[in-house]
């Protein structure tokens, strides 16, 4: 009998994960795109790490911060009653950080490539930065935005290295179907790990083609 | 009065350029700005606006105070109450005609502005068109409606028409006059076209290396300077022998004209050479600059 939890834990996880980057993103973004001091260089070097550190180094480093016998871990625990090492809300940080470039490098990339005219009209035009940023950059920007939304959901799903550190494979709370997979190989229930597998390519594929086609109606509408 | 003395340290493409301005504006009128590319017009354009931060000096548009290092007063690009026309005309690609004007306003402002501007304009007709349908000249119009929707006290024109063919540039100065004429608002229009300048403004500020070379009637700058009476610039194309006399073919602004010019004239021009035409009676005289 295959466990369905694992499926759903991925698809939890990736929404939540999603949700939190779209609205950390778009201020630092913004913030990166209006910078051009160290301050700016420092923070993109910190967005990009994750793409170049394998996810074993992050998920190691997160493990050794949440345990509660170091001074954070620590921290949490007594102050707040939280343990987050082997427990959804420390797989939730991990991705978090583990995706962070997946969505803030498309929103500034979007974000540079408007004319900067256009903000300057805006302000000219007496609106200020917030009104700027929900009226004029961010509906201009949209393709971005999506590729930002799917990308980071896609790579949510495809995590392992992270979980497998800071999570473990808990049943119902650490146990994503990446995870899944690799203990049903292990036990050698080959037929459970192909149907998480086939999930996981069914759900990748899936996003992925809504993402391609929708940019391309989005790119027509703008052409005309 | 406008009135604004300005100081800017700028890094141009030509190297580094002090910025050093000072100029004042009566109520209500146009006056246009010209002079070579890298020479700061448009820098001085936008510290008018609050969009770049002057290192000293100050600004007073009417009775209010934009712009005072000295008491330290650097009103916000928001509450400047200027209409900005950008090169690129700047209009919002998310909105059609209609909203990018419409966005220019306030909460609490009449809407009634709206069909007067796209009536001035000519842009009844396009309201609800997208701004990618529209063509250059017709993106200009929108950009023009919506610098004035919020009744500006300075208007500032960053080379509005550079992008346009020439049929539709006479066009658009024609709503330019007639936008002015009607808010009655202060412009300064940045731009290279001398036949735009002499037409629209009442005084040309001649910027130069970053400072007022000189600030006149456009008449007085562009009298020309030459030693002949009645005379033109014009660049020689060709000559030809006909009977006793040369006829050539002279470039004059956008016409090409032929005249009889004498043999010793004519001899020593190359096509291409720039020359002083000038007339006595039916005889016409060239003379390489």
């Amino acid at each position: 009998m295959i466990e369905t939890a694992p499926i759903f834990l991925t698809l939890e996880l990736a929404s939540l994960t999603t949700v939190i980057l779209f609205f950390l993103a778009i201020p630092l973004a913004r913030w990166i795109s209006h910078k051009k001091n160290i301050f700016k260089t420092i923070a993109e070097v910190i967005v990009s790490l994750p793409l170049v550190l394998p996810p074993t180094v992050i998920g190691f480093y997160l493990l050794l911060a949440f345990s509660p016998s170091n001074s954070f871990g620590k921290f949490l625990d007594h102050y707040f009653d939280i343990r987050l090492a082997f427990s959804f809300g420390g797989l939730l940080i991990g991705s978090v950080i583990y995706s962070l470039p997946f969505m803030v490098h498309p929103v500034l990339s979007g974000l540079t490539s408007l004319p900067a005219s256009l903000e300057d009209a805006s302000y000219s035009l007496g609106k200020t930065k917030t009104q700027t940023l929900f009226k004029v950059l961010l509906p201009n920007i949209k393709p971005s935005l999506l590729t930002g939304i799917v990308l980071t959901f896609a790579h949510t799903i495809g995590e392992f290295g992270v979980v497998l550190m800071i999570g473990g494979n808990i049943p119902g709370r650490t146990n994503v179907a990446s995870i899944a997979v690799y203990d049903e190989v292990e036990a050698l229930n080959y037929h459970n790990a192909n149907v998480y597998a086939a999930v996981l390519v069914g759900i990748s594929v899936t996003i992925l083609f809504l993402l391609y086609l929708s940019n391309r109606k989005l790119q027509e509408v703008k052409i005309l | 009065m406008t009135h604004f003395s300005l100081q800017k340290k700028l890094h141009s493409a030509e190297g580094p350029l002090s910025l050093d301005v000072n100029c004042d504006i009566e109520d209500g009128a146009f006056i246009s700005l010209y002079g070579p590319s890298g020479a700061g017009k448009t820098s001085l354009l936008r510290m008018l606006a609050g969009l770049m931060p002057p290192d000293s000096g100050m600004i007073k548009v009417k009775d209010e105070i934009w712009f005072d290092s000295e008491k330290k007063i650097n009103i916000i690009p928001q509450q400047r109450l200027t209409g900005f026309v950008f090169q690129d005309y700047a209009l919002f690609p998310n909105m059609n005609v209609e909203q990018n004007i419409l966005y220019a306003l306030g909460k609490n402002d009449s809407k009634k502005i709206i069909d007067e501007l796209l009536d001035v304009t000519g842009l009844g007709g396009l309201r609800d068109k997208r701004i990618q349908m529209l063509s250059g000249g017709q993106q200009q119009r929108v950009a023009l409606a919506r610098a004035v929707a919020r009744k500006p006290k300075l208007l500032l024109l960053d080379e509005p028409l550079s992008a346009i063919d020439n049929e539709m540039r006479a066009n658009l100065q024609q709503t330019l006059l007639s936008i002015h004429a009607q808010y009655n608002v202060t412009a300064i229009i940045v731009s290279h076209d001398i036949n735009e300048i002499v037409k629209l403004t009442s005084k040309t500020i001649h910027l130069q290396n970053g400072v007022v070379r000189q600030y006149q009637p456009p008449t007085e700058i562009f009298l020309n300077q030459f030693d002949e009476p009645g005379s033109m610039k014009g660049v020689f194309l060709s000559a030809e022998k006909a009977a006793n006399e040369y006829e050539a073919l002279i470039l004059t602004g956008e016409q090409v004209i032929k005249i009889s010019c004498s043999e010793n004239d004519a001899k020593d021009l190359q096509k291409g050479d720039e020359i002083v035409l000038s007339f006595k009676g039916a005889t016409a005289f060239l003379r390489k600059l």
